[in-house]
């Protein structure tokens, strides 16, 4: 007999079991189905946990979830081979009874949500591959098949919160194949060391933590960003480019990320580790222009699986759990006033989030993925041209002020030019406006 | 056939890690998987089940988390399962084990005669291979250790025949019925359970007993108490001195490519030609 629920949930990373939970908590008979060993187990992040996002959902999470340290300190560095300079941001702010910033591991944190989601009611199942959507002759998605014997399961409505690559969309002619210029690769490490070392290193205490965000000469001239966070034990350290960039290249991530560990100004922070995990993972950063439809007859689609991450602010799981929500709301409201779940009515999805911060924000940097991708200068020259800048002015070596400064003011006109100086600001300020 | 498995949640070997200062194995964090030995027994259970009907209860005992193994098992295809779980039971050696599980195997057979108990040859954790014998003995079961294969079953005769992998051979033995086995690797594959036992095990309750709910009345044959094993000393193995050596060799095709690294390897021991002409000749 096949089974029938009020909505499946694909998938069992942050967006789905934030959908998944909802639904449930709403009193709809919810089936979550994950193709991993267990939830967590094929999901990766760097990982950072916004707070005020899951405390929508789950309000008390602060006691119960696996939280590695709370975020006191914010640094943004640009690096050359040799140096970085950047800003440091560190509160006693921070220290608050509800702190607004996390370091996690996933695998941990993953088992705990998808623990409230079956508390909550839902039933989940592992070790399952959805293998397509049942449609109607109408094009109505009705339930869909999955890899085990009698794998076919029927709902009013289906989420898709199946990841960045969302086989399950793109065979279903839902969503386009995602497009390497959308997409990042970014490959982490995971590097024991004592707390009591992480601590000291880093001038922490009482699960204080730093994040330390790069961009530079690491990526070998390709867009992308590196990133350094303190967990509890250990220390994660990481590096992404576009996807477009390292097939350009020819540069491999590890070869990247081997290089990064290396820099003079991170070596130090992580000496002494041992590595014990290594993982990689695709990142949607195709930004507001690369949002495929995301509802229709049956189903909706959440989370990285509909681009929706913020590359600029490195915020991702956190627009996974508010779009998860947000999808589940749209359906128990609309069971509440007894209407079906056609194109029409779930478009209250979309107009929800293009009302909310999601798609603000997205839009807010729509520019940005294709300027950064375009003007590699802001990898290479400006890192350079700033360290120099720094140490020509920092160091004391009888050369009087005035000829430092022609020095600086020189080497930025004599790399960029005059009209690729003003380009570059416009640019950049195009994209961020 | 009413059969009982026997399974152990044990942390995943190929992501284990030992604790830099006690030598004892870090569980937290580290991925539980059901010990691979046990998926072989489970998988020769549900075979005979298939063919000669039956019900395959599955046994374990630890923590409550291990109640995530059980369902997994129930995800397979078994149709019921039990977890012996409480404190009573913690610092078990394998003395105190198969004394907890044989108590329970004898409630289970109090609502329905088990016929066969299955256990995998050891657990990857422990690798003791003690705990399957020891519920043999308790429960007066024959035992049929290191079983490769369960050939027949003979319902009327009530008599099992087995390929036991031994010393210099197999062995085919033949024995009755009530009797316990201990599989290794075998050749089955483990099966993938249906939808509907996916979603079966999605849902169920696994019925959890504690050593009062077992029958066990006898609390100082349980857990440390019950358990005369003493580990005096942990220690991890001193890492090899002798350290690899990379050996370049660089050429375009496979071929030339052989040679260079068979004249590295030759250069850099300078011996080994003498050598292997020497065992040659010999």
């Amino acid at each position: 007999m096949i089974e029938k629920f009020d909505a499946i949930v694909v998938g069992a990373g942050p967006s789905g079991n934030a959908a998944a939970y909802t639904l449930a908590k709403g009193g709809l008979s919810v089936l979550q189905i994950e193709r991993g060993e267990y939830p967590g187990s094929k999901n990766v992040q760097g990982a950072i946990l916004y707070a005020d996002m899951l405390e929508r959902i789950i309000p008390e999470f602060r006691d119960e979830a696996p939280l590695e340290r709370h975020i006191i300190e914010q640094r943004l560095w640009m690096l050359d081979e040799h140096s970085h300079m950047g800003t440091h941001f560190r509160s006693d702010v921070f220290n608050e009874a509800k702190p607004n910033r996390y370091t996690i591991v996933r695998a941990q944190f993953d088992r705990w949500f998808s623990r409230k989601v079956k508390e909550a009611g839902a039933t989940v199942v592992c070790e399952t591959t959805v293998t397509g959507l049942l449609r109607d002759p109408a094009g109505r998605v009705y339930g869909l098949t999955t890899d085990r014997e009698g794998g076919e399961v029927h709902a009013d409505v289906v989420i898709l919160a199946d990841g960045v690559n969302s086989l399950i969309a793109e065979r279903a002619g839902l969503r386009p194949k995602v497009r390497p210029e959308h997409v990042a690769l970014a490959v982490k490490e995971m590097h024991f060391l004592p707390r009591e070392v992480i601590d000291q290193r880093f001038g922490l205490k009482e699960n204080e933590g730093v994040v330390i965000e790069m961009a530079g000469t690491i990526t070998a001239g390709m867009a992308g960003t590196g990133f350094l966070y303190t967990n509890g034990e250990s220390i994660s350290v990481g590096v992404g480019c576009l996807v477009s960039d390292f097939k350009e290249n020819g540069t491999s991530p590890y070869v990247l990320l081997d290089r990064m560990k290396r820099h003079p100004s991170i070596a130090p922070l992580i000496a002494d580790s041992e590595v014990k995990e290594y993982a990689a993972h695709l990142i949607p950063e195709g930004g507001y222009d690369a949002i495929p439809a995301i509802h229709g007859d049956g189903w909706m689609i959440v989370g990285d699986s509909g681009q929706f991450v913020n590359a600029m602010h490195r915020e991702g799981s956190n627009l996974a759990m508010t779009t998860g929500r947000v999808a589940a709301e749209t359906v128990l409201e609309l069971r509440s006033t007894g209407k079906h779940m056609t194109a029409h009515n779930l478009s209250v999805y979309r107009k929800k989030l293009e009302a909310s911060f999601v798609m603000k924000d997205l839009k807010k940097y729509r520019r940005l993925p294709s300027t950064l991708h375009d003007n590699k200068q802001f990898f290479t020259d400006y890192p350079r041209l700033l360290a120099r800048a720094a140490e020509t002015w920092f160091r004391v070596d009888g050369v009087e002020k005035k000829q430092k400064e022609r020095e600086m003011v020189g080497s930025f006109f004599k790399s960029r030019g005059l009209r690729g100086l003003i380009s570059d600001a416009f640019k950049v300020a195009r994209a961020w406006r | 056939m009413h059969i009982v498995v026997c399974i152990k949640q044990v942390p995943d070997s190929a992501q284990i890690r030992v604790h830099p200062v006690t030598n004892t194995i870090m569980r937290q964090g580290v991925p539980t998987i059901i010990n691979p030995y046990d998926l072989f027994s489970l998988e020769a259970a549900l075979a005979i089940r298939d063919e000669h009907g039956g019900t395959v209860t599955v046994l374990s005992m630890g923590p409550p988390m291990a109640a995530d193994s059980l369902r997994r098992a129930l995800s397979i295809g078994a149709d019921r399962a039990v977890l012996l779980t409480d404190r009573f039971f913690a610092g078990s050696d394998t003395l105190a084990t198969s004394y907890a599980l044989a108590t329970a195997i004898t409630k289970i057979a109090s609502d329905q005669p088990v016929d066969m108990v299955f256990c995998g040859k050891q657990t990857i954790d422990g690798d003791t291979a003690q705990v399957g014998p020891g519920i043999a003995r308790r429960l007066g079961f024959h035992q049929l250790t290191y079983v490769e294969s369960v050939e027949t079953i003979d319902r009327a005769r009530r008599t099992v025949i087995v390929r036991r992998r031994a010393e210099g051979g197999v062995q085919v033995l033949r024995s009755e019925l009530p009797c316990m086995v201990t599989m290794l690797e075998g050749s089955a594959v483990v099966r993938r359970g249906s939808m509907a036992d996916a979603l079966r095990a999605a849902r169920a309750d696994v019925t959890t007993w504690s050593a009062k709910d077992a029958g066990i009345e006898d609390i100082s044959q349980c857990g440390l108490r019950g358990s005369p094993t003493v580990v005096r000393k942990v220690f991890a193995p001193q890492p090899r001195k002798e350290k690899a050596v990379l050996i370049e060799a660089s050429a375009h095709d496979p071929v030339h490519m052989a040679e260079a690294t068979i004249d590295t390897l030759f250069a850099a021991l300078p011996g080994l030609n003498a050598e292997l002409h020497a065992a040659a000749a010999r």
